[in-house]
């Protein structure tokens, strides 16, 4: 029996807001009211290495970690970063990457992470609001007005 | 962002907690008096949280010392937690031990938090063997939300018995984040704190031990019995064809990887509840125990006299996932892909550890070193990193080397760790260096950038401030050296200078003396808030 559970994996370098992004997907499906698991690796993951998190939601969720292969969404922050993690990806898996969005429109390189869940959020069924609160919820005070447009602008709701 | 105070605006909403946060909220709940512990992955946030919900927490400069802070405040009545990564349990053995014989009143929960895989750390060992070299009853929860009820469990256990309980986690329990529900589990509240001469249950002499180790092991008897009835153990029914035995999070990979097993979910792995084992076992055809790491369960089992199958000796080695359980399943031992490495961690571009390590590299220096950020000396473009053992190791085996190696040899040994590792074990290893100094002397180069950097900026005795960041007594480390009789003490910015830093060691290494070098320069990523901490505490002492 194939489980209706949804499997993304975000990765990209220490300081590229990975666990931060992990946070804000997690919230998001969690405040819908379905299970919801995420993991990933700390420690070393503050000196520019390579990080990355995993993020399983649906009805029932066991294990936290995406099995190799089996990854529905593949986010990756940093270009070098995504022949490394495509072997998580499924056969029918969609990649997310920096490439599908301007990023020349971003206010600051930082907010990548928030502007590829807009990205991700067009494939997913979660409401405008879920999202808006969810990176509320998540995102600094001072880093919400910059995050919010940076979300759009994934989603393809900007101006 | 949601201050951590909206944690406890409602009782029962459900919350999404990594493992780590579920163990301090259950803390809290039960009116835990003082959480301690030294920092180290995967277990500091425990702690961190803690202090934020409100609790009393703090670090201790090891963990040996964190224990023996926490049995105190158990003997006194009030309930502790302490909790370490699964190498400080190493540091903090000697007070297990024999803590597992004396009679405490109020609980002590010890955590451990281990690393299958070594996400950040020098081995893999498995603690639950430290549960039954010690004899102390030991909960292994499979996600946060039993993180959180067996934390409870564990106050009210030990409680109960009057014995010191483990709480034995691993990185992917402790920083998976899993819906937790609060409240579902209700103890009775901590007693007040009180005291009572009972000199034959805390005085470990001989006398008194001989009769302790009798009344451990009756008590372990009673916690068997009590975990073969009431334990927090689990049957998933399913199919007769194959029952899988299994415990903390491989529970989660063997529900996906086998959906139609029956599965048996031990939630307390010592003592082993073998006769619920025993039972499971007899009611299916294939009995597989999937476990991470050692072969704790099925060595358990098989002493017993209950066959079970292990998994193949290659699956000892790292974590578990749901595909390895399935090869598990199939006895699959092919050897497994590498991924492709990812971009390993580095020095910070700016680093103060940087300019250290070039100089150490031009001088051609045999570098013992030790544990921390300035690990990563050992990668290129350095590699200027000889050794690593354990916390503080790095001097005793520059000693070592310094006195088997030739003198040519030997004046080029220097002993190199951080502030945060100095403190933690690295102060006897200096006071051996002065009690016992190699022919051709020897140098110690500290490395204080302000920060235990590697677990992520959390304080220590030689920053001078508290777990959250509050002044305190502080450690000067040239003051130390220099009352302990180093005569060649000196303080420098490696990064201001670096020609003359690198002198600096040049003329340490020439001499046949004893010389400590502190260098000194706060860590880049944690510059910042240090600097506002300091600003915080003048502004308060004004």
């Amino acid at each position: 029996m194939k489980s209706k559970t949804t499997n993304v994996v975000i990765a990209g370098l220490g300081g590229q807001g990975v666990i931060k992004a992990s946070d804000i997907l997690a919230d998001a499906a969690f405040s819908t009211g379905i299970d919801v698991k995420k993991s990933e690796i700390h420690g070393m993951s503050q000196r520019g290495g390579s990080v990355a998190s995993d993020v399983r939601f649906g009805e029932r969720v066991f294990s936290p970690m995406v099995t190799e292969g089996e990854a529905d969404f593949l986010l990756v922050f940093a270009p070098d970063q995504i022949e490394v993690n495509r072997p998580t990806l499924g056969a029918k898996g969609l990649l997310i990457e920096p490439a599908q969005i301007d990023e020349s429109k971003l206010s600051s390189k930082k907010n990548i992470n928030v502007a590829l869940l807009g990205v991700l959020s067009r494939h997913l069924s979660f409401s405008a609001e879920t999202w808006t609160e969810a990176l509320k919820r998540n995102l600094p005070t001072a880093a919400i007005e910059a995050g919010l447009k940076a979300f759009a602008l994934g989603r393809g709701e900007a101006n | 962002m949601v201050s951590y105070l909206n944690f406890l605006s409602s009782e029962n909403t459900p919350r999404l907690l990594s493992g780590d946060e579920a163990v301090a909220l259950a803390a809290y709940d039960a009116g835990v008096a003082l959480g301690t512990g030294y920092p180290g992955t995967p277990s500091t946030e425990i702690l961190e949280t803690f202090a934020k919900l409100g609790g009393k927490a703090q670090w201790a400069p090891n963990e040996k010392v964190a224990l023996e802070v926490a049995i105190g405040v158990s003997m006194a009545g009030a309930r502790s937690i302490v909790t370490m990564k699964h190498v400080g349990l190493n540091v903090a053995a000697d007070p297990l031990f024999t803590v597992a014989y004396i009679r405490l009143d109020g609980a002590l929960v010890i955590v451990s938090a281990d690393d299958p895989g070594m996400a950040s750390s020098q081995n893999e060992q498995d603690n639950r063997r430290y549960a039954v070299a010690a004899g102390v009853a030991m909960f292994e929860p499979s996600d946060s939300q039993e993180a959180y009820e067996f934390t409870l469990r564990a106050i009210e256990l030990s409680e109960r018995w009057q014995v010191p309980v483990l709480l034995r986690m691993t990185t992917r329990v402790c920083h998976s984040k899993t819906i937790v529900r609060r409240g579902t589990l209700k103890i009775a509240p901590p007693q007040t704190p009180h005291f009572e001469h009972d000199f034959s249950s805390r005085v470990m002499i001989p006398a008194y031990a001989r009769p302790a180790h009798h009344r451990l092991r009756k008590t372990l008897a009673e916690i068997a019995a009590w975990n073969e009835q009431e334990g927090p153990n689990e049957i998933v029914a399913g199919s007769s064809a194959l029952g899988i035995v299994t415990s903390g999070i491989s529970f989660q990979h063997v529900r996906e990887a086998a959906p139609d097993a029956s599965v048996l979910k031990l939630g307390m792995t010592n003592p082993l509840p073998v006769e619920k084992i025993r039972a499971f076992a007899a009611g299916v055809k294939r009995c597989l125990v999937v476990e991470e790491g050692d072969p704790y369960i099925v060595e358990g089992a098989r002493t017993a006299g209950i066959a079970v199958e292990s998994k193949p000796e290659i699956f000892r080695f790292g974590e578990l996932n749901v595909n390895r359980v399935r090869k598990i399943l199939v006895g699959d031992t092919t050897p497994e892909p590498k991924r492709a490495p990812g971009k390993p961690p580095a020095l910070c571009p700016g680093c103060p550890h940087r300019s250290a390590y070039t100089a150490l590299k031009n001088l051609n220096c045999i570098v013992a070193g030790d544990i921390g950020c300035y690990s990563l000396g050992v990668l290129p473009p350095f590699e200027a990193l000889d050794t690593l053992v354990c916390m503080g190791g790095a001097i005793g085996v520059g000693l070592g080397l310094r006195h088997a190696l030739p003198p040519d040899q030997a004046r080029r040994v220097v002993s190199v760790l951080g502030d945060s590792t100095f403190v933690h074990s690295g102060i006897t290893g200096l006071v051996e260096m002065i009690y016992n100094p190699p022919a051709t002397g020897h140098v110690l180069l500290i490395l204080d950038n302000g920060t235990t950097a590697m677990t992520g900026m959390q304080e220590h005795p030689g920053t001078g401030r508290t777990l959250d960041h509050a002044p305190t007594g502080k450690v000067i480390f040239e003051d130390l050296a220099r009352s302990l009789g180093v005569r060649n003490v000196y303080v420098a910015d490696p990064t201001q200078d670096e020609a003359g830093f690198e002198h600096l060691i040049q003329q340490c290494l020439d001499r046949s003396e004893l010389s400590v070098v502190v260098a000194r320069r706060n860590c880049l990523l944690a510059n910042r808030a240090i600097r506002e901490y300091e600003k915080c505490n003048e502004e308060q002492n004004d």
